[in-house]
């Protein structure tokens, strides 16, 4: 998942709007759309302008909008101006990642034949990620080049679809929970029969993202996510159709569910900790976020090398990807995203720069935290298409 | 050589646009929609296998929600005739002065984007609009009812999207009428509804069939309603169609439902158009 931030200098009303008609990637996309001439005229630490090549002193790096720290004052971002500084090595930053399936259309056809992409570095969220390694459009780091790999989360340290995170470093990681309103669930919502209680029939809105929310299912069910049959998934999902006819949950969304808890439409949902960290520091008291006793999900996107960069600028991506797994610099991208940070010593740093943040466990799961999370396990392309036809099924489409 | 006469050059770029953006399209949908998933490859990657069985298993496996489309089109059709008419009629034979102002406010909302025109809807239905609270205090409602997320706010959204689409076309009709006959049919002793049904009504028929196509044919493909204020169990077509296409990236599935939406509308289209009878349309 990605983004943010930016959704806090809107109006209630204009938020609203936006949240009600976009899924969280859209959001991105629309808000991105809005900054990206903006932002891309002034992205970049110099470095010359290479049409097609790939220049290995200048990383082309393709990521979500919104999902890095921004100067609005200097047009900069500072991360990554100082790694420049640091390093002599240029960037060109894009936010033009803003779909994993429109993403990979766009690159494929290039992958296949193994040309460049136009870009060095690109950030695409777990399962697809997965799908790139099946591929093989997944360089293989030199570790030798990433010495601060070693301070990725131990909850992240070893997906299915990359064990030894051999290609792959988390960017930023995010929950899947339940998210509830304080006032008609006063006693919270910690269990799935607790988000199934009377007084939210017709009222839950369950994430449309499908591995959180039958992966949040699952967990309740007593089942791994790291080793989910189809039966058991399936089972899953019939759970979830059956609570849909008979009216318990109102809609299966992206973003939106925000604007239903706003609106009072809904008075619960499995949501994600990214958006309920905003509504609950802005509704003070109106509503929470926490992590199912069953157990909550998290995923995260990707650092990739795509296949076609040269060995050099290879080096200096890997060289940026280390860079951002420096405690004191993933605290400064957290500060700004909000989202879980994937590196360990990042919380220390944080007490530094924004001590109020460093006690949030939805940035800095704890240990008890990070017990709770899953991974969901990366599924062969035909489970994908099964799966992800069985849960659109489900939701009526 | 035959010189090329100048009425088939001006069409040239009408064909030229429609063969690019038409023809070529449908022509490759065509294509995926007897495609096959490949053995063992990747997701989206499918062979063309001739499989025509893919239209019946898409029809089956969805034809709730195809009957769902065609009913709430045709109910927010015939709402959207109910409330255009009397309005189209009074523009065009009331409005006087105020004839074009009023054209304007029937077109106004197209100013304004139609996904938020619908998440306006949503709002305006929403537990905290003013609606349902409304309702509940004098007792239409129930404490537990709610509008959004139902067929009810479905329907409303259509009907309200698309009615500037049935009001136009019945005003031009209704416009054109000559108030002679309406004097003459008094002069033969009719009264006000007699005058309708007789002469108003027939007059203005090109008018209502326009409007009616207008209205029902995008809103039998229409997936936006149903996604922003609809729920799971009152999606349409069109989603069906989104969600292969977008989500499941099952493109032959989403070709065929496509296709047979289009046959679906175009049967429907032409049998009520030679019921309503063409000659006196165009």
């Amino acid at each position: 998942m990605s983004k943010k931030v930016s959704k806090k200098d809107l109006s209630p009303e204009a938020r609203a709007i936006i949240n009600s008609q976009v899924t969280r990637r859209g959001l991105i996309a629309g808000t991105g759309a809005v900054g990206a001439a903006g932002l891309l005229a002034a992205c970049g630490s110099g470095g010359s302008d290479s049409a097609g090549g790939g220049d290995a002193n200048t990383i082309r790096w393709g990521n979500w909008p919104l999902y890095l720290d921004y100067d609005e004052d200097t047009k900069k971002y500072p991360t990554l101006e100082a790694f420049s500084a640091e390093s002599g090595i240029a960037t060109k930053y894009f936010e033009d990642y803003n779909d994993n399936d429109e993403f990979y259309g766009k690159v494929q056809a290039q992958l296949k034949l193994n040309e460049d992409i136009g870009y060095d570095l690109v950030t695409p969220t777990d399962w697809m990620a997965a799908r790139w390694i099946r591929l093989g459009y997944a360089q293989k780091y030199d570790t030798a080049n990433i010495p601060n790999k070693v301070n990725i989360l131990d909850s992240l340290s070893s997906p299915s679809f990359d064990p030894k995170r051999e290609s792959t470093l988390t960017w930023q990681g995010i929950m899947g929970g339940f998210g509830w309103n304080t006032k008609t669930n006063p006693k919270g919502v910690r269990t799935i029969d607790d988000l199934f209680a009377p007084q939210n029939k017709g009222k839950i809105v369950v994430l449309s993202e499908m591995r959180d929310t039958i992966g949040i299912i699952l967990l309740s069910q007593g089942v791994d996510l790291q080793s989910v049959t189809e039966d058991q998934f399936m089972n899953a999902v019939d759970f979830m159709a059956g609570k849909i006819s008979d009216g318990w949950i109102r809609g299966v969304k992206g973003n939106e569910y925000a604007e239903d808890l706003t609106s009072g439409d809904a008075t619960a949902v499995i949501g994600w900790s990214g958006d309920m960290f905003i509504l609950a520091s802005e509704n003070e008291g109106k509503f929470d976020f926490a992590i199912p006793e069953s157990g909550g999900t998290i995923s995260g996107d990707n650092f990739i090398i795509p296949t076609p960069v040269g060995a050099e600028a290879k080096a200096s991506a890997e060289k940026l990807i280390n860079y951002y797994y420096e405690p004191a610099v993933a605290a400064e991208v957290a500060a700004y995203v909000n989202y879980v940070c994937p590196v360990k010593g990042a919380q220390a740093e944080m007490e530094k720069i924004a001590p109020e943040l460093a006690n949030s466990s939805y940035i800095f799961p704890d240990d008890a935290m990070s017990a709770k999370l899953n991974v969901f396990r990366s599924l062969t392309p035909a489970e994908e298409s099964a799966w992800a036809e069985a849960f659109q099924q489900a939701q009526g489409n | 050589m035959r010189k090329i006469s100048t009425p088939y050059l001006l069409l040239l770029p009408g064909v030229a646009f429609l063969f690019t953006f038409f023809i070529l399209p449908i022509i490759n949908l065509a294509q995926t929609s007897t495609q096959t998933p490949v053995g063992g490859g990747d997701t989206g990657e499918f062979e063309q296998t001739l499989r025509f069985s893919n239209y019946l298993d898409a029809f089956l496996e969805n034809k709730e929600q195809f009957g769902r489309s065609f009913v709430y089109a045709t109910i927010a059709t015939l709402l959207a005739l109910a409330i255009a008419y009397p309005l189209a009629y009074a523009i065009a034979l009331k409005g006087g002065k105020l004839k074009n102002f009023m054209l304007i406010l029937v077109i106004a909302p197209f100013f304004t984007s139609f996904l938020l025109r619908t998440v306006a809807w949503k709002q305006i239905l929403g537990e905290e609009g003013f609606v349902v609270p409304t309702l509940r205090t004098i007792g239409i409602i129930s404490d537990s009812t709610t509008l959004t997320s139902t067929s009810f706010a479905v329907v409303m959204g259509m009907t309200y999207n698309f009615l500037p689409f049935m009001t136009l076309p019945l005003y031009a009709s209704i416009d054109r009428i000559d108030p002679r006959t309406l004097e003459a049919s008094g002069d033969l002793y009719a009264n006000g509804f007699t005058t309708f049904r007789r002469v108003t009504l027939p007059l203005s028929m090109p008018g209502v069939v326009a409007g009616t196509l207008l209205t029902f044919i995008p809103a039998a493909g229409d997936y936006v309603n149903a996604a922003i204020l609809g729920s799971p169990n009152t999606k349409m077509i069109g989603n069906v169609i989104e969600s292969r296409y977008l989500k499941i990236v099952d493109y032959p599935t989403a070709a065929a439902l496509s296709f047979t939406l289009m046959i679906v509308i175009l049967i429907l289209v032409t049998v009520y158009v030679r019921k309503a009878g063409t000659e006196e349309l165009v």
